[in-house]
């Protein structure tokens, strides 16, 4: 099977269309980023506490919203995250002025419990919720009421019972398909060990709120803006090693066409990060910096060739060359792409809400790092070499002699 | 190729295969056993299982601040004891100790006092004060300080949370230089309690009782005419009458304690007479020799049992006591049996707060794995299965090495025991990202040259010489990126970097050289004039 026989497209007498569709994405973004959405950052690098919760039933946002207002807590935001049957809501609370100590930084999340027990669960009962329960606190109830009658045969043994036992619980309690909620007690009963002695004896003690916290992120003032800051040196450190790299083994133009390719497809997606009104976490660095290993790596394919036909091609124009390079390639480039993007994509459809935002910088980015190498980095290499040969800065002659000999080593 | 070396490289990577296997499953006896082995080797980060990870603060200038204050202590009673005299002498910022009103005909005195006494401090005078000097402590001696304040802090908060007999903590280094460290705590969805117990600084003092309790603290520094005698501090406590909702009271203390955590060899938690939770402790020799000492004289009166700067009850000393005591305080089971925890493991050099804290309920963690499993699987089966498609017989061979490749990778992962995060997955897809684009440029190339009229042997020679420079190129380019990430990122950043290093080190030997040694094997059983399935 084959996609392509031997293409031959004329690639660098469509740059200008090309550098037109870069632009109108990158000012589209920079628009976008300066007067609509602004860049969204994930609670790491702000400062705040965000809760997901999820509800067995759909919540009413503008009651929870009420509520926190009631108890003096501005400016929350509250959102559902996810595919609507999930229920999953996001709540975020600013950090209370001066909260730097402990205590201070709790206080968002226990606002939230507080708010969501009152909505969604039965804090009247003196009950404990069983869906927010930890399996310690399941354990401490069951030794104390004691429902399979263990007392007699010593605390060692009613212990380890009860703590397997309540872990048992848990663990069916977390995992899918009740993924946190359980809606009766009843429904216990298919854990190995839980007798109705046991579900009676959890109706005593335990209520089924409709909510169950999944996730919790509390960040501190501090942290936020130094996070931010890092990732940025990080990954300039990082393509700087690139620069010098290729450098190396091929010529600094490369390098730096390399680079700007690359940096372009870094601002486009987080543009489109900002269009889309999507929030940029630490996993979404994760995926930008794979998007610039992934873009990297394309170049230096095209690149590579294009130092292999140098030394045969003396008489051909260089915007040809290029050409005839990215043609020779262009039947691995949409394979590899195409198979990544297969790849990612089912991390973006499948991979589940944790994932979701890395995986779209993913799919955008395999789009982008292959379109760059063929729209940016060769554009720009030819256009250097051009005014080389024009006799700019070196005379053209002297530049093939040194990739030549570049090639060679 | 002669079959020698073919048999010879199918031997070695057969034998990386299994040992890669083996390290993955062990030699399980049935599937629940396989599972369990693999849910063992692969550490998964708690993005994907759940728990709780913490970043905290160690305030190490605290600990610097200690020091200065027991120098001036110290400098105080020489400058008497030598008969130099001053006016005041003070702390200034946390290393720096100023000495005013020396005068000039004592200043070689002090000289000599400090080159003496105090070897990791420097005199300096002070511009435009004939008379007063500033103590320095060393540069040195301050960095040194506040890395053994970190490395005490990390013990102790160690000690604490191993103590609570969680799966798995982890107390670490943040690493970014800035005296942080990381907790993390597998399977932690309510961190309330530990961290409380973590933060506590745990700074357990018995000091006698000089007056009180008063009500506020306007009222008992009234009661002194609004100084208080020399040596004494005055502490707030509860008001022990009022029951644990009470209000706050203040004790009049001596500054000075008569034993602290320090003396102590242990502490349990117990029940007193009535039944109520109780704190015991035993002293060090040293110590019960002190508090034997200074209950024996004070019988009668009464002794503040003071933790971090609050009397938790103040008890009528009965008799001498020598080396075991208890601690009363309206205390829970809990509370009593954290504060014997808290205590045995020793008090913090330093405060500590938290700068960031993020939770991943068990369930959510429970599903992100389910769904990262199926959207990874639903991945490789759509790579592998075009591959074969596109490719046919040399499809096999691309998927062999990718699922070769994921082995390694696994494998290793395992044996570094490092931690599988989200980022890390972004690692693994791009190093199989990396993997397909390897296979497809040998086979794109060895396509080429058979289009130009090779032998099936040469074209598969030419195309893996002229892909390998690209490969390498392409690899050495993305490692060296992810060493700077490796060197200098945190926590998700040198995750991904790791995996992706590993990746493509692995990727280097599955695409190439395995992949190699299958075009060879597939040549030596090629009939003559068999085109070769590309």
């Amino acid at each position: 099977m084959e996609f392509f026989h031997e293409p031959n497209i004329d690639w660098m007498g469509k740059k200008w269309y090309f550098i037109g569709a870069s632009l109108a994405l990158l000012v589209a973004g920079l628009i976008s980023i300066a007067i609509h959405h602004g860049l969204v950052y994930g609670i790491e690098f702000r400062s705040g506490t965000q809760v997901t919760v999820k509800f067995a039933k759909a919540p009413d946002l503008g009651a929870i919203r009420r509520e926190l207002e009631k108890d003096n807590w501005k400016g929350a935001s509250i959102q559902s995250i996810g595919p609507a049957s999930e229920h999953s809501v996001m709540i975020e609370l600013p950090l209370q002025e001066n909260a730097s100590e402990g205590a201070a930084l709790d206080a968002g999340k226990n606002a939230i419990v507080k708010v969501l027990t009152a909505l969604y669960g039965e804090a009247s009962s003196g009950k404990s919720d069983f869906n927010n329960a930890t399996s310690k606190s399941i354990e401490d109830y069951l030794l104390v009421s004691d429902p399979l009658g263990l007392a007699s045969k010593g605390l060692e043994t009613a212990t380890s019972t009860y703590e397997k036992l309540a872990q048992a619980m848990v663990q069916f309690r977390d995992n899918p398909p009740q993924s946190g909620l359980i809606a009766d007690f009843q429904q216990l009963s298919s854990v190995p060990g839980v007798t109705p002695a046991v579900i009676s004896a959890l109706q005593k003690g335990f209520y089924l709120s409709g909510f169950t916290v999944r996730n919790t992120e509390v960040v501190g003032p501090k942290v936020g803006s130094d996070l931010r800051r890092q990732a940025v040196y990080v990954t300039l450190a990082g393509l700087a090693a690139m620069l010098v790299y290729i450098w190396f083994r091929f010529e600094l133009i490369y390098g730096v066409s390399a680079v700007i390719a690359v940096f372009h497809d870094v601002l486009i997606t987080i543009g489109l990060f900002s269009l889309f009104g999507k929030e940029i976490t630490l996993d979404v660095i994760a995926a930008l910096l794979t998007l610039v290993g992934y873009s990297m790596n394309d170049t230096i394919v095209v690149f590579d060739r294009i130092r292999e036909n140098l030394p045969s091609s003396k008489r051909e124009n260089f915007a040809d060359l290029v050409n005839r390079s990215i043609n020779q390639t262009l039947s691995r480039t949409i394979l590899t792409s195409g198979l990544t993007f297969l790849a990612v994509l089912a991390l973006f459809l499948f991979g589940g809400e944790v994932i979701h935002g890395f995986a779209f910088a993913m799919v955008v980015g395999v789009l982008i790092g292959t379109y760059s190498s063929i729209a940016i980095a060769s554009p720009i290499l030819v256009y250097w070499q051009s005014r080389a040969g024009k006799g700019g800065v070196r005379g053209k002659r002297r530049v093939y002699e040194r990739e030549i000999a570049t090639a060679k080593r | 190729m002669d079959h020698t070396r073919l048999r010879n490289r199918t031997i070695f990577i057969l034998v990386v295969l299994i040992a890669c296997v083996l390290g993955l499953t062990g030699i399980p006896k049935n599937f629940q056993q396989l599972k369990e082995n693999l849910a063992n080797r692969i550490h998964l980060g708690l993005d994907l299982k759940g728990g709780t990870h913490m970043v905290l603060q160690v305030h190490v200038d605290d600990a610097v601040k200690v020091v200065t204050d027991q120098a001036l202590e110290r400098l105080r009673d020489e400058m008497s004891s030598r008969g130099i005299p001053y006016s005041t002498i003070e702390r200034q910022g946390i290393s720096s100790i100023l000495i005013k009103g020396v005068p000039d005909s004592k200043s070689g005195d002090l000289d000599a006092l400090v080159g003496q006494q105090f070897s990791t401090w420097t005199l300096q005078r002070v511009p435009g004060q004939p008379q007063s000097r500033l103590l320095n402590m060393k540069v040195s001696e301050v960095a040194m300080i506040r890395n053994q304040a970190l490395d005490q802090a990390r013990e102790t908060i160690r000690r604490r949370i191993d103590a609570l007999g969680l799966v798995g903590p982890e107390v670490a280094d943040y690493g970014r230089g800035d005296y942080e460290l990381v907790v993390q705590l597998p399977g932690v969805s309510d961190p309330t309690r530990v961290k409380n117990i973590i933060q506590a600084t745990a700074m357990l003092e018995l000091k006698l009782v000089r007056g009180g309790p008063y009500p506020s603290r306007d009222a008992a520094l009234s009661s002194f005419g609004g100084v208080l005698p020399p040596g004494t501090e005055l502490v707030p406590g509860n008001d022990e009458s009022s029951g644990s909702s009470g209000g706050q009271v203040w004790y009049l203390l001596n500054q000075v304690a008569a034993v602290t955590g320090r003396d102590l060899t242990g502490a349990q938690p117990s029940t007193g007479q009535n039944g109520q939770p109780i704190v015991n402790f035993t002293l060090s020799r040293e110590g019960a020799v002190r508090f034997g000492e200074i209950t024996g004289k004070n019988v009668g009166k009464q002794l503040a049992i003071v933790l971090d700067n609050r009397v938790v009850s103040a008890p009528v000393i009965d008799s001498r006591i020598t080396d075991s005591g208890e601690i009363r305080g309206n205390f829970t089971t809990q509370q009593a049996s954290d504060l014997a925890l808290m205590l045995r493991s020793g008090a913090l050099p330093a405060s500590i707060s938290y700068i960031n804290e993020s939770t991943v309920g068990p369930s959510l963690g429970a599903d992100s794995i389910r769904d990262g499993i199926i959207a990874c699987i639903v991945g490789f089966l759509a790579v592998m299965v075009f591959m074969l498609i596109y490719y046919r017989g040399a499809g096999v061979n691309a998927d062999v090495a990718l699922i070769l490749n994921l082995i390694i990778l696994m494998a290793a992962l395992a044996y570094f025991q490092a931690v599988l995060t989200l980022p890390g997955i972004a690692g693994v897809i791009l190093t199989v990202g990396m993997g397909v684009d390897s296979n497809v440029l040998v086979f794109e190339r060895i396509r080429e040259e058979l289009r130009h009229g090779k032998a099936p042997g040469a074209a598969v020679a030419a195309g893996f010489e002229h892909a390998f420079r690209t490969i390498l190129d392409t690899h050495v380019t993305t490692v060296a990126a992810a060493a700077i990430l490796f060197t200098f990122g945190t926590g998700p950043i040198k995750g991904f970097a790791v995996t992706l290093t590993i990746g493509l080190i692995a990727n280097l030997f599955t695409s190439v050289y395995v992949s190699r040694t299958i075009f060879d094997y597939v040549l030596s059983r090629r009939q003559k004039g068999e085109a070769l399935s590309v």
